[in-house]
């Protein structure tokens, strides 16, 4: 049952693909991947549910386990979104010849990011990490705009210069590990795990810092995270969701299982501590520039930053409720990002601009939409009663102990800071009065405005309501990363 | 820790293969001459498949005579003309603006070696093996994976970027051949792969840049920023 979801999952995408780079028109590219998409969400939704204990498939190449489906359905729940909002918000290109190579790029995309996640072998997942990059570069610089062939080529140097030490990080990990387990062995995450307790400290300790520092590259943490808000900003919005919600996740899984083996060594506190730091520089650096910032899909960019530190800072804290913390987040953060950039994105279109000095009564303009990108905004900033504010409120819980205060300290604070100066921005947007005579607003259809509200009631219900089947999947998933059975 | 064992002749064979690669990376630093960056990479992807291919036969891992001649085949024929071709398309031939004089970066990146022998040194003797092979493996992967950020850094061509992403990953596939021979082929062929794809991606997107920005200079790519 659950293999055969997996292959739904593993399969649809590609199909997609195949079928809309042959498509005859925009149309039928448009339908193939929203259908595509729907299946693919439908089959990774009871997935998490159901991958205790772990299977392993494939050869050993395939690990379906809970870290790893639960990225799957984030994964897979922003692209059913961003392919329902493509529709809306690809048509206004104008430009119908091109949409099927869109659509086709996009469902790859798509798929690598499902396909990651569940790989067992880290030299494989590296790889399909790279995938990753590889594809989605185009998709950013899919508008062929000058800004955006910057930003996909910055994309794509910085990236590709990142993992290229996740790389040397996983090469050293396997020659750690050819101590215990000779010269030929199939680095898959289980044996690492067994066998790190034998592997020599040192050399594991310089193995994770470069895993983590490729891998956070990728994940958009700070200092590293210099790509991010080029490549989120200049791509088409639905492209934005997906690097967002579900690229930024597939690379964050690296980092958890790398330190989860990294831990059985004894390495001590130094992998914890680094992923910390990260966490919390992320935050500052986020802090600094969203209250600076002008432009409107920067500004959810630098705010993805934000969040990614907060996911780190939950793995990094550690133990159930951080653990639980992270994953909940993820998921949070996965919707309402969308919302966001969906929100975003059609204001752009709206207005004519990416400035937000040009955006001026979305409320007025846009009674429906706009209150759903307010709500949107309210969430995103950690506010109840939505997702994001239970699931800070758990990271900030895990990080109470003596040893992390300080960081749960400046994280409270920095939280507070970017509250402060995102609504900040939201207030201007909604209610202050136009420095020039108001623009012409062209109208938002409804394929633009109904994934924002899909994606916005579950933000509400997942506020009001922790599931407890969630809590058995994080029981499950920290437990595992613990080093006890998957 | 398995560490290699290998007789005189085998280890000062690979330690001059792993060296002259080294050494052609310092030829990338010194030159301004676009060309003269693809034929030192050129030149040094068939020293690493020599490199392959001694490790299989002193080591006993057959199947690196494939990895050999997939390396020389790859890396040293058809990247090295790839990367030909979308010199002539972009039609620049040299560092036009240098941020660091050649002589500069050599001197720069002479320090970056020193850096990396401390570190493989620390790291042997936490090891506990003070086999020179190793230690030079390790040096040689630092010391390129530094070089090849310094390239990233103070050039800016796009072809001087894509040539130091490459060395990144030369320095990785020499010190993984001489560290873990034993790595599965299928990982060693996919990567291999992957290189050939992404330098593909990087020439359709720098003839994009040309075609868009009217620029392949990263100093002239300050659109965006804050």
């Amino acid at each position: 049952m659950i293999m055969g979801l997996v292959s739904v999952v593993l399969i649809a995408p590609l199909i997609a693909v195949l079928l809309c780079a042959t498509a005859r028109s925009a149309r039928a590219a448009e339908s193939i991947n929203l259908g595509a998409s729907l299946i693919t969400a439908a089959a990774a939704l009871p997935l998490p549910f159901m991958a205790h204990p772990a299977r392993i498939a494939l050869g050993g190449y395939l690990l379906v386990d809970g870290l790893g489906t639960w990225v799957v359905l984030c994964a897979a729940l922003v692209y059913a979104l961003a392919s329902i909002y493509a529709v809306g918000y690809m048509r206004l290109l104008g430009e119908p010849q091109r949409l099927m190579r869109f659509y086709a790029l996009f469902a790859g995309f798509a798929w690598t990011t499902l396909v990651a996640p569940l790989m067992n072998n880290a030299g494989v997942y590296w790889i399909a990490v790279e995938l990753t990059t590889l594809v989605s570069t185009f998709l950013v610089g899919f508008e062929q705009a000058s800004e955006s062939i910057e930003a996909a080529w910055k994309y794509i140097v910085v990236v590709s210069a990142g993992i290229s030490l996740a790389l040397l990080g996983t090469v050293l990990f396997y020659w750690a590990g050819t101590a215990v387990l000779g010269p030929r062995y199939d680095m898959t995450w289980q044996i690492l795990t067994q066998s790190a307790p034998h592997m020599n400290p040192t050399l594991v300790t310089m193995a994770f810092l470069l895993t983590l520092i490729g891998y956070g590259t990728k994940a958009g943490l700070a200092p590293m995270h210099t790509w991010l808000p080029d490549a989120h900003s200049e791509g088409p919005a639905p492209v934005s969701a997906l690097l967002s919600g579900a690229l930024l996740n597939t690379a964050m899984v690296g980092i958890v299982r790398f330190k989860a083996v990294a831990e059985q060594t004894g390495t001590g506190s130094l992998p914890r501590v680094a992923l910390i730091t990260l966490g919390v520089l992320s935050l500052a650096l986020a802090a600094l520039f969203i209250v600076r910032q002008r432009g409107v899909k920067r500004l959810m960019a630098y705010s993805s930053i934000e969040h990614m530190g907060v996911i780190a800072l939950g793995f990094g804290f550690g133990g159930v409720l951080g653990v639980a913390g992270a994953l909940y987040h993820m998921l949070n953060h996965a919707l309402n990002k969308s919302l966001m950039f969906f929100g975003a994105g059609a204001m752009m279109r709206a207005y004519g601009t990416k400035d937000m000095t040009g955006i001026r009564h979305v409320g007025t303009h846009f009674p429906f939409a706009g209150a759903l990108w307010l709500a949107g905004a309210v969430a995103i900033t950690g506010a109840p009663p939505f997702g994001l504010f239970l699931s800070e409120l758990t990271v900030l819980r895990a990080g109470f102990t003596p040893t992390d205060v300080w960081a749960a300290g400046i994280m409270l604070v920095l939280l507070v800071v970017i509250f402060a100066g995102f609504l900040n921005h939201f207030r201007i947007m909604y209610f202050t009065e136009a420095p020039t005579p108001a623009p012409d607003v062209q109208a938002i259809g409804p394929w633009c405005t109904l994934p924002m509200l899909l994606a916005g009631i579950p933000l509400l219900v997942l506020g009001l309501w922790w599931p407890s089947a969630f809590s058995t999947v994080f029981h499950a998933v920290s437990s595992a990363l613990a080093g006890g059975a998957p | 820790m398995t560490l290699p064992q290998f007789t005189p002749l085998a280890a000062s064979l690979f330690s001059l293969l792993a060296i002259g690669s080294l050494l052609l990376a310092f030829v990338m630093l010194g030159s301004r001459w676009l060309r003269d960056y693809m034929y030192a990479f050129g030149l040094q992807s068939w020293l690493i498949a020599l490199l392959s291919a001694t490790m299989a036969y002193y080591a006993h891992f057959p199947e690196l005579y494939l990895v050999a001649l997939l390396t020389a085949l790859f890396r040293g024929l058809l990247l090295p003309y790839l990367i030909l071709r979308i010199l002539q398309r972009l039609g620049a031939d040299r560092e036009l603006h240098v941020i660091l004089q050649p002589s500069t970066a050599l001197v720069v990146g002479a320090a970056a070696v020193v850096l990396a022998l401390a570190v493989a040194h620390h790291i042997a003797a936490a090891i506990g093996t003070s086999s020179p092979v190793v230690i030079l493996a390790l040096t040689v992967m630092f010391s390129m994976k530094l070089i090849g950020f310094l390239m990233l850094s103070v050039r800016h061509e796009a072809i001087s970027h894509i040539l130091g992403l490459l060395i990144l990953e030369n320095g990785i596939f020499i010190g993984s051949q001489v560290l873990i021979p034993g790595m599965p082929l299928l990982i060693e062929l996919v990567i291999l792969f992957d290189l050939l794809v992404a330098v593909a991606c990087f020439g359709v997107l720098a003839r994009h840049l040309m075609e868009r920005a009217g620029t392949t200079s990263s100093l002239k790519l300050r659109r965006l920023v804050g």
